[in-house]
């Protein structure tokens, strides 16, 4: 297969150039200059389009097992592709939780028959604590040897800083990644959205961002106490991002995400009671997003998580304070970081692409995010100009729960190719 | 000022109501008095509209004050409340207005705990939705009904000083009052203490005091608002006695208000607590009225929001 | 819009000074007579209605104003803003005079005598009104008539009132565009 004449962007190799890349039996075996097409085989014109590495997303929720009515990984893998992603990391808080190696074993074995296929690659970010209870590790050197390729307690943050301190310890010596999300609970109870005059004037308990940036804080200091690779999940604040500078300026292993809301969106779109605006940690403000874009600048956010998080319709039907926390992500991502940060000038379309993969990729030390040759071929191909209308109906997702309704966004993934297959292709 | 056709709209909130839109509804709750005071209480206006009152919260004055409207208008008013709704049986709210729509309710009035219930069940029925107070966000006939009240005593609220005092965090009725007040060019001050403030509250159209001497200086009113004596657990306040030492609207911290300083209070009373034990007793406390013109307001809503879009 | 003047001040005068005489030829006298406008217009017709009487050396009757918004029949299908009814006596046993502007489907009349039924029980009710322009709709017909008026449907029949719209009275017939 030759993919010709797209605009080639492999930031990992520190390449930007417009040529063909030729994918045989599932790898990468040549980028770059005019490659003749050998008789027979299949000659993709990616003209004006862009050929990236295949896109990571190291945080979603895909609701396996026992919540497949939100979502499944037939849907959350095809969902991924659609996206533009070629693998996808998710998240623990299943019922049950991901917290034994069996489970995980059962996931990949469910995976195998979509990846390459229909969908994206899995890998299987696993509890750091029994039911995520945060009272007793989760058997994590079993978890590993699963296949597991970090430990969070996402959903149900960990409130104990002894307890924190010894899962990190503990997760440093298996050398898996600790995922962290940061807030004090103590300070965020009843909460449904940012605390400040939105939520005054609708009448909301407010989430005070105090609550979020305190545990960054403690969690980065354990970090640099036990040594471990400490991941801060979905970063939402100007300060939380001031806070990891520091602690990456002081050598901690820390590294962190943040999600495209948090750069598109303030509290106000919560007006009206959305409850497709509802999430954790919540939107924030203006003066936050300034702090965001300068943190994926400087790469103190290293990478771009979506937090996919699809519930059913009626979940989201509900009275605010009973509506669940989350909104769908993959298949808006890509549009939205360069409809918000490369058409602006924020961020280059190969910073972007960095963030979205091979910084991704090397959080939880994945393979891909390169189009190195000899590589897997995990490939996406999209149009940066292509301009289009969110349509939640028409997600390939069950989770329709997007504030991006009815948004016009730029660029758009046209096709996603895993180990060397096309999953996905626009119609 | 332009008269207003409400019909077929909702009543969610104050906020963003202009002015033309409360003095239409204030004109006709006025000519409600009328009825009000007479010996047949009964005009058949609403014959054969069906009301729907749903009340998840216990609120037996704002419940009644409804009833009792709907009915001297002679509408059909049936009483859902939250233990005999299936709201109980984990039926969905959603699917609760969906079924009232389907029994032809024509209107509805919600009282919930939940902040924006009200709004959120308007988008998903095509009939009218009064909000009648929820969660800690707004009870706009209240609002309106303290404007009315206000309004016949001082004949135009324009300039008028009015201190909100207590637990504005917390307070639907608050809410209310500050963008009504606010849209009639009233001047709107919160006293509380600032446990009880919400959250960048001097970024509403008001001025914030925590000294209730200072709140009270120079005030033409006196909006008392009830507290809440589980705030206490909450670490919100010490002590009932504290709180009333610092906060309770008394005779003697009336005294460095304007001498005709009027006194309002939503209702139910704590009596020796926020407000002074014979202050709703003075001859310059409008409490009674308030709960007159609630009817008054209240039938003008449904008269106003059930009629004609022609 | 053409607007066509039927009745100027001084006819509009002379109508009511006739039905003020009739009224009291009527009742023989005033005794038990009170008049209630149907708000808006009616309202000041009755002041003068009341005003005249008094000037005939007839005594001083009582006067007041009833809101009809609440009695309409068409509450479904037009907007009518509410007044405040304002009849400060009490009607039981009283003849009311019913006083409007135009007589037209008898609609306002009906919904005028509801609303004084619920204000008592009037030992009988009459009715006044400036103009009969027909085109009646329900079994009532007026006592006392300032002018019948042949119209049809289409026109609207206007009476403006030195009180409530400045100038001069006068009554004036309106032909809707499309009979141009």
């Amino acid at each position: 297969m030759i993919l010709r004449g797209g605009r080639i962007i492999d930031p990992a190799n520190n390449l930007d150039i417009v040529g063909d890349l030729r994918v045989a039996e599932g790898k990468i075996v040549a980028v770059g200059g005019s490659l003749a097409g050998d008789s027979g085989e299949q000659v993709i014109d990616c003209a004006g389009k862009v050929v990236a590495p295949g896109l990571i997303d190291i945080h979603v929720h895909l609701r396996v097992p026992g919540q497949e009515y939100k979502e499944d990984l037939e849907s959350g893998l095809a969902s991924a592709a659609a996206g533009g992603f070629t693998a996808v990391a998710c998240m623990p808080n299943t019922k049950p939780v991901i917290d034994n190696a069996p489970i995980v074993r059962d996931l990949y074995a469910q995976a195998t028959p979509i990846t390459g296929k229909t969908g994206a690659r899995l890998h299987v970010i696993a509890a750091l604590s029994k039911g995520m209870h945060n009272k007793e590790l989760a058997e994590m050197g079993d978890l590993r040897d699963a296949g597991a390729v970090a430990v969070s307690d996402d959903a149900f943050q960990v409130q104990d800083s002894e307890f924190m301190r010894r899962a990190m310890e503990y997760a440093k010596m298996l050398n898996l990644p600790v995922l962290a999300h940061c807030e004090d609970t103590s300070l965020t109870e009843g909460g449904a959205m940012s605390e400040g005059y939105e939520a005054s004037v609708m009448g909301i308990k407010g989430m005070p961002r105090e609550a979020y940036e305190m545990h960054v804080a403690r969690n980065c200091l354990l970090s640099l106490m036990t040594g471990a690779h400490l991941h801060v999940l979905h970063v939402s604040t100007a300060r939380e991002v001031e806070i990891i500078r520091f602690f990456k300026q002081q050598g901690a292993n820390v590294t962190a995400e943040t999600g495209p809301h948090y750069w598109c969106l303030t509290d106000e779109a919560c007006r009206g009671y959305n409850t497709n605006a509802k999430m954790n940690p919540p939107l924030r403000t203006s003066a936050d997003i300034v702090g965001i874009i300068a943190g994926l600048q400087d790469g103190t956010l290293d990478c771009i998580a979506t937090d996919h998080a699809p519930h059913a319709r009626y979940e989201k039907d509900q009275e605010f304070s009973f509506a669940p926390f989350g909104i769908h992500g993959l298949e808006t991502s890509l549009a939205l970081g360069i409809t918000h940060l490369v058409k602006p000038g924020h961020l280059s379309l190969s910073d972007l692409v960095l963030r979205m993969s091979a910084a991704a990729a090397r959080i939880l030390n994945l393979p891909g995010g390169n189009l190195s040759p000899g590589a897997p071929a995990d490939i996406t191909v999209f149009d940066p100009d292509a301009t289009w209308i969110v349509e939640p109906e028409k997600f390939v997702s069950k989770g329709k729960n997007t504030p991006f309704g009815g948004a016009e966004l730029t660029g758009r993934a046209t096709m996603t190719i895993v180990g060397g297959e096309i999953v996905w292709e626009e119609a | 000022m332009s008269v207003i056709n409400f019909a077929g709209r909702d009543l969610l909130g104050l906020e963003g109501m202009s002015r033309d839109e409360i003095t239409t509804i204030l004109d006709t709750a006025t000519t409600f008095s009328e009825v009000l005071r007479r010996d047949v209480k009964k005009v058949p206006t609403l014959r054969g509209k069906s009301v729907v009152t749903m009340f998840f919260e216990n609120s037996t004055r704002t419940r009644s004050s409804f009833e009792a409207a709907g009915k001297y208008m002679s509408a059909d008013v049936i009483n859902i409340s939250g233990s005999t709704s299936s709201a109980t049986k984990g039926e969905s709210l959603k699917d609760t207005f969906l079924t009232l729509q389907a029994l032809t309710a024509d209107l509805v009035v919600m009282r919930t705990p939940h902040s924006g219930a009200c709004h959120q069940a308007a988008e998903w029925v095509n009939i009218p939705v009064v909000n009648a107070g929820d969660g800690t966000h707004e009870h706009p006939t209240q609002g309106l009904l303290d404007l009315m009240t206000l309004r016949d005593a001082k004949g135009s609220l324009e300039g008028l000083t009015v201190a909100i005092v207590g637990d504005i965090a917390h307070s639907r009725v608050a809410r209310s009052n500050i963008w009504g007040l606010h849209a009639m060019g009233a001047n709107v001050r919160l006293v509380g203490p600032s446990t009880l403030l919400p959250a960048d509250a001097d970024r509403l159209p008001v001025t914030v005091f925590t000294d209730l001497h200072a709140g009270l200086e120079g005030a033409d009113v006196v909006n008392v608002l009830r507290l809440q004596l589980e705030r206490q657990a909450r670490a919100l306040f010490p002590t009932e006695r504290e709180y009333s030492r610092l906060f309770g609207v008394t005779k003697s911290a009336l005294r460095v208000a304007k001498p005709d300083v009027l006194v309002m209070h939503p209702g139910p009373m704590n009596r020796g607590l926020e407000i002074g034990g014979d202050v709703p007793d003075l001859p310059q406390s409008l409490i009674e009225k308030q709960v007159t013109n609630g009817v008054a307001v209240r039938m003008a809503v449904l008269y106003l929001l059930l009629g004609a879009e022609g | 819009m053409a607007e066509t003047q039927v009745m100027d001040a001084g006819e509009v005068r002379r109508a009511l000074t006739r039905i003020a005489h009739e009224i009291v030829e009527k009742n023989k006298g005033t005794e038990r007579v009170v008049l209630v406008g149907i708000l808006r217009r009616g309202e000041p017709l009755a002041a003068r209605l009341a005003e005249i009487i008094s000037r005939i050396g007839e005594g001083d009757v009582l006067f007041g104003a009833v809101d009809i918004a609440l009695y309409r029949d068409d509450y479904s299908v037009r907007h009518a803003a509410a007044r405040t009814t304002r009849v400060p006596f009490d009607i039981t046993g009283k003849t009311v005079v019913l006083v409007d502007d135009v007589l037209f489907t008898g609609r306002s009349v009906r919904a005028g005598i509801a609303a004084l039924m619920d204000l008592g029980r009037p030992a009988s009710v009459q009715l006044a009104v400036v103009v009969d322009r027909g085109h009646r709709e329900l079994p009532i017909r007026a006592d006392f008539v300032g002018k019948n008026l042949p119209t049809s449907r289409s026109e609207r029949v206007n009476v403006h009132l030195s009180e409530l719209d400045g100038g001069e009275d006068g009554v004036f017939i309106e032909k809707p565009e499309a009979a141009l």
